[in-house]
Protein backbone atom coordinates (compact mmCIF):
# COMPACT_ATOMS: atom_id res chain seq x y z
CA UNK A 1 0.00 0.00 0.00
CA UNK A 2 1.47 3.34 -0.53
CA UNK A 3 2.12 5.47 2.34
CA UNK A 4 2.59 9.17 1.50
CA UNK A 5 2.01 10.11 -1.74
CA UNK A 6 3.65 13.49 -3.11
CA UNK A 7 2.37 14.90 -6.24
CA UNK A 8 3.04 18.14 -7.56
CA UNK A 9 3.55 19.77 -4.48
CA UNK A 10 4.70 23.83 -4.97
CA UNK A 11 4.69 26.28 -1.78
CA UNK A 12 5.39 29.88 -1.17
CA UNK A 13 6.66 31.98 1.39
CA UNK A 14 5.20 35.32 0.32
CA UNK A 15 6.46 35.98 -3.43
CA UNK A 16 9.36 33.78 -3.14
CA UNK A 17 8.42 30.39 -4.68
CA UNK A 18 10.28 27.91 -1.85
CA UNK A 19 9.31 24.52 -3.44
CA UNK A 20 7.91 23.81 -7.21
CA UNK A 21 6.03 20.97 -9.05
CA UNK A 22 7.86 18.36 -6.13
CA UNK A 23 6.25 14.61 -6.60
CA UNK A 24 7.40 11.50 -4.77
CA UNK A 25 6.13 8.62 -3.61
CA UNK A 26 6.88 6.58 0.23
CA UNK A 27 6.07 3.33 0.47
CA UNK A 28 4.55 2.73 3.96
CA UNK A 29 8.01 1.11 6.06
CA UNK A 30 10.63 2.83 4.06
CA UNK A 31 12.67 5.52 5.14
CA UNK A 32 12.86 8.22 2.61
CA UNK A 33 15.96 10.87 3.19
CA UNK A 34 15.05 13.90 1.36
CA UNK A 35 18.56 15.66 0.53
CA UNK A 36 19.63 19.53 -0.33
CA UNK A 37 22.05 22.38 0.33
CA UNK A 38 20.19 24.97 2.57
CA UNK A 39 17.24 26.65 0.75
CA UNK A 40 16.39 23.83 -0.84
CA UNK A 41 13.16 23.81 0.75
CA UNK A 42 13.27 20.70 3.06
CA UNK A 43 12.10 21.89 5.62
CA UNK A 44 9.47 23.71 3.93
CA UNK A 45 8.80 20.22 2.59
CA UNK A 46 8.57 19.06 6.10
CA UNK A 47 5.96 21.84 7.72
CA UNK A 48 3.61 21.45 4.66
CA UNK A 49 3.38 18.07 5.20
CA UNK A 50 2.68 18.21 8.87
CA UNK A 51 0.15 21.47 8.35
CA UNK A 52 2.44 23.71 9.68
CA UNK A 53 2.40 25.34 6.22
CA UNK A 54 -0.24 26.05 3.72
CA UNK A 55 0.36 25.00 -0.05
CA UNK A 56 -0.27 27.00 -2.91
CA UNK A 57 -1.04 24.03 -5.44
CA UNK A 58 -0.53 19.93 -5.61
CA UNK A 59 -1.68 17.34 -3.01
CA UNK A 60 -0.32 15.45 -0.62
CA UNK A 61 -1.96 12.24 0.70
CA UNK A 62 -0.95 9.69 3.92
CA UNK A 63 -2.59 6.27 3.50
CA UNK A 64 -4.53 7.40 0.48
CA UNK A 65 -5.95 10.55 2.72
CA UNK A 66 -5.66 14.61 2.30
CA UNK A 67 -3.00 15.78 4.36
CA UNK A 68 -3.21 18.87 2.95
CA UNK A 69 -4.61 22.18 4.82
CA UNK A 70 -5.18 20.26 7.74
CA UNK A 71 -3.74 21.36 11.52
CA UNK A 72 -0.74 19.69 12.87
CA UNK A 73 -2.71 18.54 16.07
CA UNK A 74 -5.14 16.93 13.69
CA UNK A 75 -2.04 15.34 11.99
CA UNK A 76 -0.88 13.56 14.86
CA UNK A 77 -3.79 12.24 15.80
CA UNK A 78 -3.58 10.73 12.53
CA UNK A 79 -0.40 9.07 12.65
CA UNK A 80 1.88 12.08 11.65
CA UNK A 81 4.75 13.26 14.00
CA UNK A 82 6.71 16.16 13.03
CA UNK A 83 10.21 16.67 14.96
CA UNK A 84 11.03 20.12 13.32
CA UNK A 85 14.22 21.44 13.32
CA UNK A 86 16.87 22.47 15.91
CA UNK A 87 15.62 20.45 18.54
CA UNK A 88 11.95 20.55 19.08
CA UNK A 89 11.48 19.99 23.12
CA UNK A 90 10.18 22.64 25.87
CA UNK A 91 13.23 24.00 27.44
CA UNK A 92 10.70 25.03 30.60
CA UNK A 93 9.43 21.99 30.86
CA UNK A 94 10.99 18.53 32.66
CA UNK A 95 12.35 15.69 30.35
CA UNK A 96 9.43 13.78 31.53
CA UNK A 97 6.86 16.43 30.39
CA UNK A 98 8.17 16.50 27.29
CA UNK A 99 7.75 13.18 26.98
CA UNK A 100 4.06 12.96 28.12
CA UNK A 101 2.36 15.93 25.68
CA UNK A 102 3.19 13.75 22.91
CA UNK A 103 0.37 11.69 24.71
CA UNK A 104 -2.01 13.78 26.20
CA UNK A 105 -4.41 13.91 23.64
CA UNK A 106 -4.82 10.00 23.56
CA UNK A 107 -7.55 8.84 25.73
CA UNK A 108 -5.65 5.78 26.88
CA UNK A 109 -3.23 6.69 30.00
CA UNK A 110 -1.70 3.21 30.13
CA UNK A 111 -0.60 3.53 26.73
CA UNK A 112 1.04 6.56 27.00
CA UNK A 113 2.83 5.42 30.18
CA UNK A 114 4.03 2.15 28.03
CA UNK A 115 5.37 4.47 25.03
CA UNK A 116 7.01 6.46 27.51
CA UNK A 117 8.93 3.45 28.95
CA UNK A 118 9.49 2.29 25.06
CA UNK A 119 11.18 5.55 24.05
CA UNK A 120 13.70 6.02 27.66
CA UNK A 121 13.96 2.36 26.72
CA UNK A 122 15.72 3.38 23.13
CA UNK A 123 17.26 6.09 24.73
CA UNK A 124 18.51 5.71 28.22
CA UNK A 125 20.27 8.84 29.17
CA UNK A 126 16.96 10.65 29.46
CA UNK A 127 15.74 7.98 32.00
CA UNK A 128 18.37 9.15 33.50
CA UNK A 129 16.85 12.76 33.38
CA UNK A 130 13.30 12.68 33.79
CA UNK A 131 12.39 15.04 35.98
CA UNK A 132 15.35 17.45 35.13
CA UNK A 133 14.33 20.67 32.78
CA UNK A 134 14.85 19.83 29.07
CA UNK A 135 17.63 23.03 28.93
CA UNK A 136 20.18 21.41 30.81
CA UNK A 137 19.77 18.48 28.42
CA UNK A 138 23.24 18.38 25.87
CA UNK A 139 22.16 18.86 22.19
CA UNK A 140 22.39 15.41 21.00
CA UNK A 141 19.99 14.73 24.66
CA UNK A 142 17.66 17.51 23.27
CA UNK A 143 16.96 15.50 20.07
CA UNK A 144 16.79 12.22 21.80
CA UNK A 145 13.64 13.87 24.07
CA UNK A 146 12.70 14.95 20.71
CA UNK A 147 12.62 11.90 18.85
CA UNK A 148 11.07 10.05 22.48
CA UNK A 149 8.13 12.92 22.72
CA UNK A 150 7.23 11.93 18.97
CA UNK A 151 7.60 8.48 19.69
CA UNK A 152 4.75 8.74 23.02
CA UNK A 153 2.38 10.05 19.79
CA UNK A 154 2.41 7.03 18.72
CA UNK A 155 3.42 7.64 15.52
CA UNK A 156 3.08 5.77 11.79
CA UNK A 157 4.72 8.28 9.86
CA UNK A 158 8.02 10.26 11.47
CA UNK A 159 9.06 13.59 9.67
CA UNK A 160 12.48 14.20 10.86
CA UNK A 161 14.06 17.74 10.79
CA UNK A 162 17.97 17.45 10.29
CA UNK A 163 18.53 15.89 13.68
CA UNK A 164 21.86 16.19 13.18
CA UNK A 165 22.56 19.80 13.14
CA UNK A 166 25.18 20.78 15.27
CA UNK A 167 25.77 17.38 17.52
CA UNK A 168 28.73 15.36 17.15
CA UNK A 169 29.52 12.97 14.78
CA UNK A 170 29.40 10.08 17.34
CA UNK A 171 26.19 10.90 18.55
CA UNK A 172 24.98 11.65 14.69
CA UNK A 173 26.07 8.29 14.14
CA UNK A 174 24.39 6.87 17.70
CA UNK A 175 21.24 8.91 16.37
CA UNK A 176 20.80 8.00 12.95
CA UNK A 177 21.64 4.18 14.36
CA UNK A 178 17.94 4.60 16.41
CA UNK A 179 16.12 5.96 13.63
CA UNK A 180 16.92 3.17 11.40
CA UNK A 181 16.42 0.26 14.80
CA UNK A 182 12.41 2.63 14.95
CA UNK A 183 11.72 2.09 11.14
CA UNK A 184 12.23 -1.38 11.73
CA UNK A 185 11.49 -2.64 14.66
CA UNK A 186 7.84 -0.35 14.74
CA UNK A 187 7.73 -0.33 10.89
CA UNK A 188 7.40 3.59 11.03
CA UNK A 189 7.36 5.13 7.66
CA UNK A 190 10.16 8.11 8.42
CA UNK A 191 10.93 11.13 5.95
CA UNK A 192 13.93 12.53 7.01
CA UNK A 193 15.69 15.67 5.93
CA UNK A 194 19.58 16.03 6.18
CA UNK A 195 21.99 17.99 4.81
CA UNK A 196 24.50 15.21 5.94
CA UNK A 197 23.64 13.54 2.86
CA UNK A 198 26.06 10.55 2.84
CA UNK A 199 25.55 9.28 6.50
CA UNK A 200 21.40 10.21 5.61
CA UNK A 201 21.81 7.71 2.51
CA UNK A 202 23.35 5.38 3.75
CA UNK A 203 20.88 4.65 6.57
CA UNK A 204 17.75 5.17 3.85
CA UNK A 205 16.14 3.01 1.54
CA UNK A 206 15.35 5.76 -0.92
CA UNK A 207 16.45 9.25 -1.48
CA UNK A 208 14.73 12.93 -2.87
CA UNK A 209 17.37 15.44 -3.69
CA UNK A 210 15.96 18.52 -4.23
CA UNK A 211 18.01 21.97 -5.21
CA UNK A 212 16.24 25.68 -4.96
CA UNK A 213 12.54 24.40 -4.12
CA UNK A 214 12.80 21.50 -7.51
CA UNK A 215 12.79 17.74 -7.45
CA UNK A 216 16.39 16.97 -9.29
CA UNK A 217 16.53 13.41 -8.25
CA UNK A 218 14.80 10.87 -6.88
CA UNK A 219 15.05 6.79 -6.30
CA UNK A 220 16.97 3.98 -4.68
CA UNK A 221 19.41 5.57 -1.71
CA UNK A 222 22.58 3.64 -2.73
CA UNK A 223 22.06 4.27 -6.18
CA UNK A 224 21.73 7.94 -5.51
CA UNK A 225 24.69 7.68 -3.40
CA UNK A 226 26.97 6.04 -6.45
CA UNK A 227 25.49 8.72 -9.33
CA UNK A 228 28.97 10.34 -10.05
CA UNK A 229 26.77 13.44 -11.33
CA UNK A 230 24.75 14.40 -7.94
CA UNK A 231 28.10 13.41 -5.91
CA UNK A 232 29.57 16.48 -7.51
CA UNK A 233 26.75 18.49 -7.63
CA UNK A 234 24.33 18.03 -4.84
CA UNK A 235 26.31 15.53 -2.31
CA UNK A 236 28.51 17.79 -1.66
CA UNK A 237 32.03 15.73 -2.16
CA UNK B 1 7.13 47.10 67.00
CA UNK B 2 2.74 47.04 66.88
CA UNK B 3 3.46 50.05 63.97
CA UNK B 4 6.27 47.30 62.17
CA UNK B 5 3.53 44.59 62.57
CA UNK B 6 1.26 46.59 61.59
CA UNK B 7 3.03 47.75 58.31
CA UNK B 8 3.70 44.10 57.18
CA UNK B 9 0.37 42.69 57.78
CA UNK B 10 -1.19 45.29 55.11
CA UNK B 11 1.46 45.04 52.86
CA UNK B 12 0.55 41.15 52.60
CA UNK B 13 -2.78 42.24 52.31
CA UNK B 14 -2.23 44.81 49.37
CA UNK B 15 0.40 42.21 47.84
CA UNK B 16 -2.38 39.48 47.80
CA UNK B 17 -4.08 41.65 46.01
CA UNK B 18 -1.89 42.54 43.36
CA UNK B 19 -0.53 39.10 43.17
CA UNK B 20 -4.16 37.96 41.69
CA UNK B 21 -4.41 40.59 39.55
CA UNK B 22 -0.34 40.38 38.40
CA UNK B 23 -1.56 36.55 37.91
CA UNK B 24 -4.23 37.23 35.52
CA UNK B 25 -2.25 39.32 33.52
CA UNK B 26 0.87 36.50 32.80
CA UNK B 27 -2.02 34.16 32.81
CA UNK B 28 -2.95 36.39 29.43
CA UNK B 29 0.87 37.16 28.61
CA UNK B 30 1.99 33.96 28.55
CA UNK B 31 -0.64 32.47 26.21
CA UNK B 32 -1.56 35.06 23.93
CA UNK B 33 1.47 37.87 24.07
CA UNK B 34 -0.42 40.67 25.21
CA UNK B 35 -0.99 42.63 28.24
CA UNK B 36 -4.43 43.22 29.02
CA UNK B 37 -5.88 45.74 29.88
CA UNK B 38 -9.44 45.13 29.96
CA UNK B 39 -8.32 42.91 32.93
CA UNK B 40 -9.47 45.71 35.22
CA UNK B 41 -12.24 46.60 33.38
CA UNK B 42 -13.25 42.39 33.29
CA UNK B 43 -13.00 42.30 36.57
CA UNK B 44 -15.06 45.96 37.31
CA UNK B 45 -17.88 44.28 35.36
CA UNK B 46 -17.94 41.29 37.55
CA UNK B 47 -17.39 43.13 40.83
CA UNK B 48 -20.38 45.22 39.98
CA UNK B 49 -22.17 41.29 39.39
CA UNK B 50 -21.13 40.40 42.88
CA UNK B 51 -22.29 43.68 44.18
CA UNK B 52 -25.69 43.51 43.13
CA UNK B 53 -26.15 39.95 44.30
CA UNK B 54 -24.84 40.43 47.88
CA UNK B 55 -26.90 43.70 47.94
CA UNK B 56 -29.74 41.67 47.15
CA UNK B 57 -28.84 38.62 49.10
CA UNK B 58 -26.29 39.65 51.24
CA UNK B 59 -24.41 36.81 50.54
CA UNK B 60 -21.02 37.28 50.18
CA UNK B 61 -19.84 33.94 48.62
CA UNK B 62 -22.97 33.39 46.05
CA UNK B 63 -21.66 37.31 44.88
CA UNK B 64 -17.88 35.56 44.50
CA UNK B 65 -19.17 32.90 43.23
CA UNK B 66 -21.27 34.65 40.28
CA UNK B 67 -18.44 37.20 39.94
CA UNK B 68 -15.79 34.06 39.06
CA UNK B 69 -18.27 32.49 36.45
CA UNK B 70 -18.79 35.31 34.76
CA UNK B 71 -15.04 36.56 34.96
CA UNK B 72 -14.82 32.88 33.18
CA UNK B 73 -17.13 33.81 30.18
CA UNK B 74 -15.69 37.50 30.30
CA UNK B 75 -12.68 36.24 29.76
CA UNK B 76 -13.34 33.46 26.87
CA UNK B 77 -15.36 36.12 25.14
CA UNK B 78 -12.87 38.74 25.17
CA UNK B 79 -10.35 35.96 23.82
CA UNK B 80 -12.92 33.87 21.35
CA UNK B 81 -14.20 37.29 19.88
CA UNK B 82 -11.90 39.67 19.62
CA UNK B 83 -8.49 38.33 20.12
CA UNK B 84 -8.45 35.67 17.91
CA UNK B 85 -10.43 38.10 15.21
CA UNK B 86 -7.52 40.78 15.26
CA UNK B 87 -4.46 38.20 15.58
CA UNK B 88 -6.11 36.61 12.15
CA UNK B 89 -4.31 39.37 11.06
CA UNK B 90 -1.76 40.43 12.94
CA UNK B 91 1.21 39.48 10.47
CA UNK B 92 0.05 42.09 8.49
CA UNK B 93 1.92 45.02 9.50
CA UNK B 94 2.81 46.90 12.56
CA UNK B 95 -0.37 48.65 13.31
CA UNK B 96 -1.83 45.13 12.83
CA UNK B 97 0.94 43.45 15.02
CA UNK B 98 0.07 46.19 17.97
CA UNK B 99 -3.61 46.28 17.35
CA UNK B 100 -4.51 43.42 20.08
CA UNK B 101 -2.83 45.15 22.97
CA UNK B 102 -4.43 48.72 21.78
CA UNK B 103 -8.02 46.70 21.53
CA UNK B 104 -7.24 46.01 25.01
CA UNK B 105 -6.93 49.46 25.69
CA UNK B 106 -9.95 50.38 24.48
CA UNK B 107 -12.34 47.86 25.76
CA UNK B 108 -11.41 49.27 28.76
CA UNK B 109 -13.06 52.65 27.86
CA UNK B 110 -15.96 50.83 26.23
CA UNK B 111 -16.60 48.66 29.40
CA UNK B 112 -16.03 51.59 31.88
CA UNK B 113 -18.66 53.74 29.64
CA UNK B 114 -21.02 50.92 29.83
CA UNK B 115 -20.79 49.98 33.56
CA UNK B 116 -21.10 54.11 34.11
CA UNK B 117 -24.58 53.99 31.76
CA UNK B 118 -25.94 50.82 33.57
CA UNK B 119 -25.05 51.29 37.18
CA UNK B 120 -24.24 55.27 37.55
CA UNK B 121 -20.34 57.02 37.90
CA UNK B 122 -21.59 57.53 41.38
CA UNK B 123 -19.41 55.76 44.17
CA UNK B 124 -20.69 52.88 46.10
CA UNK B 125 -19.82 50.67 48.90
CA UNK B 126 -19.47 47.23 49.10
CA UNK B 127 -19.69 45.64 52.33
CA UNK B 128 -17.47 43.89 53.74
CA UNK B 129 -18.71 40.07 54.30
CA UNK B 130 -16.18 40.12 57.51
CA UNK B 131 -15.84 42.73 60.30
CA UNK B 132 -13.29 45.47 59.45
CA UNK B 133 -12.57 46.49 63.13
CA UNK B 134 -9.00 46.04 63.78
CA UNK B 135 -7.57 43.35 65.86
CA UNK B 136 -6.63 44.10 69.37
CA UNK B 137 -4.08 42.11 70.68
CA UNK B 138 -2.56 42.27 74.64
CA UNK B 139 -4.59 45.47 74.44
CA UNK B 140 -3.38 47.23 71.88
CA UNK B 141 -4.17 48.04 68.43
CA UNK B 142 -2.94 46.18 65.64
CA UNK B 143 -4.38 47.89 62.18
CA UNK B 144 -5.20 44.39 60.68
CA UNK B 145 -8.75 43.11 60.63
CA UNK B 146 -10.74 40.38 59.86
CA UNK B 147 -11.45 41.21 56.20
CA UNK B 148 -7.76 41.67 55.80
CA UNK B 149 -7.40 38.42 56.78
CA UNK B 150 -9.99 36.98 54.67
CA UNK B 151 -7.77 37.96 51.56
CA UNK B 152 -4.93 37.15 52.48
CA UNK B 153 -6.75 33.38 53.28
CA UNK B 154 -8.39 33.45 50.22
CA UNK B 155 -5.78 34.61 48.39
CA UNK B 156 -3.58 31.34 49.45
CA UNK B 157 -6.18 29.30 48.47
CA UNK B 158 -6.35 30.63 45.10
CA UNK B 159 -2.69 30.12 44.79
CA UNK B 160 -2.33 26.07 45.79
CA UNK B 161 -5.83 25.73 44.01
CA UNK B 162 -4.11 27.46 40.17
CA UNK B 163 -0.81 25.94 41.65
CA UNK B 164 -2.61 22.66 41.46
CA UNK B 165 -3.74 22.94 38.40
CA UNK B 166 -0.57 24.09 36.79
CA UNK B 167 1.78 21.98 38.06
CA UNK B 168 -0.38 18.63 37.98
CA UNK B 169 -2.50 18.16 35.69
CA UNK B 170 -2.70 17.74 32.09
CA UNK B 171 -4.54 20.80 31.21
CA UNK B 172 -1.66 22.69 33.07
CA UNK B 173 0.93 21.09 31.34
CA UNK B 174 -0.95 21.75 28.38
CA UNK B 175 -1.31 25.49 29.11
CA UNK B 176 2.21 25.65 30.03
CA UNK B 177 3.22 23.70 26.88
CA UNK B 178 1.12 25.94 24.72
CA UNK B 179 2.35 29.07 26.33
CA UNK B 180 5.99 28.46 26.18
CA UNK B 181 6.49 26.93 22.72
CA UNK B 182 2.66 26.76 20.85
CA UNK B 183 4.24 25.31 17.52
CA UNK B 184 5.83 22.42 19.38
CA UNK B 185 2.95 21.31 21.36
CA UNK B 186 1.08 21.57 18.52
CA UNK B 187 3.38 18.85 16.86
CA UNK B 188 2.92 17.03 19.66
CA UNK B 189 -0.90 17.28 19.54
CA UNK B 190 -2.39 19.83 21.99
CA UNK B 191 -5.02 22.22 20.29
CA UNK B 192 -3.15 25.62 21.16
CA UNK B 193 -6.56 27.15 20.13
CA UNK B 194 -8.70 26.27 22.73
CA UNK B 195 -6.00 26.20 25.57
CA UNK B 196 -5.61 29.62 24.56
CA UNK B 197 -9.19 30.17 25.79
CA UNK B 198 -8.48 28.92 29.07
CA UNK B 199 -5.99 30.15 30.24
CA UNK B 200 -7.93 33.68 29.02
CA UNK B 201 -10.30 32.26 31.56
CA UNK B 202 -8.45 31.64 34.37
CA UNK B 203 -6.81 35.11 33.71
CA UNK B 204 -10.94 36.03 34.12
CA UNK B 205 -11.44 34.11 37.18
CA UNK B 206 -8.38 35.38 39.04
CA UNK B 207 -9.02 39.17 38.20
CA UNK B 208 -12.88 38.79 39.67
CA UNK B 209 -11.54 37.56 42.39
CA UNK B 210 -9.00 40.15 43.12
CA UNK B 211 -11.93 42.55 42.37
CA UNK B 212 -14.34 41.40 45.14
CA UNK B 213 -11.67 40.97 47.75
CA UNK B 214 -10.44 44.63 47.33
CA UNK B 215 -13.23 46.38 47.04
CA UNK B 216 -14.68 45.57 50.15
CA UNK B 217 -11.38 48.00 51.47
CA UNK B 218 -12.47 50.52 49.40
CA UNK B 219 -15.74 52.26 47.12
CA UNK B 220 -16.91 51.12 43.96
CA UNK B 221 -17.07 52.95 40.89
CA UNK B 222 -16.05 52.12 36.99
CA UNK B 223 -13.15 52.70 37.24
CA UNK B 224 -12.18 51.86 41.06
CA UNK B 225 -10.07 49.35 39.81
CA UNK B 226 -7.44 50.87 37.96
CA UNK B 227 -5.26 51.89 40.32
CA UNK B 228 -5.50 47.63 41.18
CA UNK B 229 -4.79 47.27 36.81
CA UNK B 230 -1.63 49.33 37.45
CA UNK B 231 0.11 47.66 40.20
CA UNK B 232 -0.66 44.52 39.05
CA UNK B 233 1.07 45.04 35.86
CA UNK B 234 3.90 46.43 38.31
CA UNK B 235 4.26 42.99 39.79
CA UNK B 236 3.82 40.95 37.06
CA UNK B 237 6.69 43.06 35.53
CA UNK B 238 8.50 42.62 38.56
CA UNK B 239 8.14 38.73 38.63
CA UNK B 240 9.68 39.06 34.84
CA UNK B 241 5.85 38.56 33.13
CA UNK B 242 6.51 34.94 32.29
CA UNK B 243 6.55 33.14 36.10
CA UNK B 244 3.34 32.35 37.75
CA UNK B 245 5.36 32.16 41.28
CA UNK B 246 7.28 35.54 40.16
CA UNK B 247 3.65 37.14 39.63
CA UNK B 248 2.93 36.27 43.41
CA UNK B 249 6.57 37.08 44.32
CA UNK B 250 6.43 40.52 42.72
CA UNK B 251 3.30 41.24 44.11
CA UNK B 252 4.19 40.55 47.87
CA UNK B 253 7.29 42.95 47.18
CA UNK B 254 5.09 45.49 45.77
CA UNK B 255 2.51 45.57 48.37
CA UNK B 256 5.23 45.72 51.47
CA UNK B 257 7.10 48.67 49.48
CA UNK B 258 3.51 50.03 49.04
CA UNK B 259 2.62 49.48 52.51
CA UNK B 260 6.11 51.02 54.14
CA UNK B 261 6.17 54.09 52.23
CA UNK B 262 2.36 54.37 53.42
CA UNK B 263 3.43 54.14 56.89
CA UNK B 264 6.57 55.32 57.29
CA UNK B 265 6.69 58.04 54.06
CA UNK B 266 3.49 59.24 53.08
CA UNK B 267 0.51 59.34 50.64
CA UNK B 268 1.65 61.29 48.16
CA UNK B 269 4.74 59.22 47.44
CA UNK B 270 3.30 56.14 46.74
CA UNK B 271 3.27 56.71 42.66
CA UNK B 272 6.69 57.85 42.37
CA UNK B 273 8.38 55.09 45.08
CA UNK B 274 6.70 51.91 43.29
CA UNK B 275 8.17 53.23 40.05
CA UNK B 276 10.95 53.38 41.51
CA UNK B 277 11.09 49.84 42.52
CA UNK B 278 9.67 49.15 39.12
CA UNK B 279 13.00 50.69 37.59
CA UNK B 280 15.36 49.41 40.29
CA UNK B 281 14.15 45.77 39.94
CA UNK B 282 14.27 46.03 35.74
CA UNK B 283 17.74 47.07 36.15
CA UNK B 284 18.58 44.45 38.80
CA UNK B 285 17.03 41.61 37.69
CA UNK B 286 15.50 42.32 34.14
CA UNK B 287 13.94 39.08 33.30
CA UNK B 288 12.25 39.20 36.99
CA UNK B 289 12.83 38.22 40.74
CA UNK B 290 12.97 34.48 40.30
CA UNK B 291 13.83 34.92 36.04
CA UNK B 292 17.25 32.61 35.59
CA UNK B 293 18.98 33.85 32.29
CA UNK B 294 18.09 31.75 29.52
CA UNK B 295 19.72 28.74 28.69
CA UNK B 296 19.06 27.83 24.86
CA UNK B 297 21.13 26.45 22.33
CA UNK B 298 21.19 27.74 18.71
Amino acid sequence: MSGLVVSNLTVSHGAIRALRDVSFEVQEGELTAVIGANGAGKTTLLRTLSGLKDAEDGSATWRERNILGKRPEDLVRRGISHVSEGKSVIPELTVRENLVIGGLWRRDKSGTEKAIKEAVELFPRLGERMSQSANTLSGGERQMLAIGRALVSRPKLLLLDEPSLGLAPLIIEQIFTSIKNLQKSMNLTVVLVEQNATSALEIADNGVILNLGELVASGNARELLEDPTLKSAYLGY
Amino acid sequence: MRNLIGTLLIGLTLGSVYSLMALALVLVWRSTRVVNFAQAGQAIVTTYIAYEIVTRTGVFWLAVLFAVIAGALLGAGVEYFLMRTLFRHVDEGPVAALAPVIATLGLLGVIRSVVGMIWGNDFRTFYSPVSTDNFVVAGETIPFSSLNLLIILSTVVVMIIFSIIFQRTDLGLSLRAAAFQPEIARLAGIRVGPIRTIGWVFAGVAGAIAGVLVTPTTILSPNSLDLLLVFGFVAAVIGGLESLPGAVLGGLVLGLGVSFVLNYVGTSLVFPSIFIVLIISLIVRPNGILGAKKVRSA
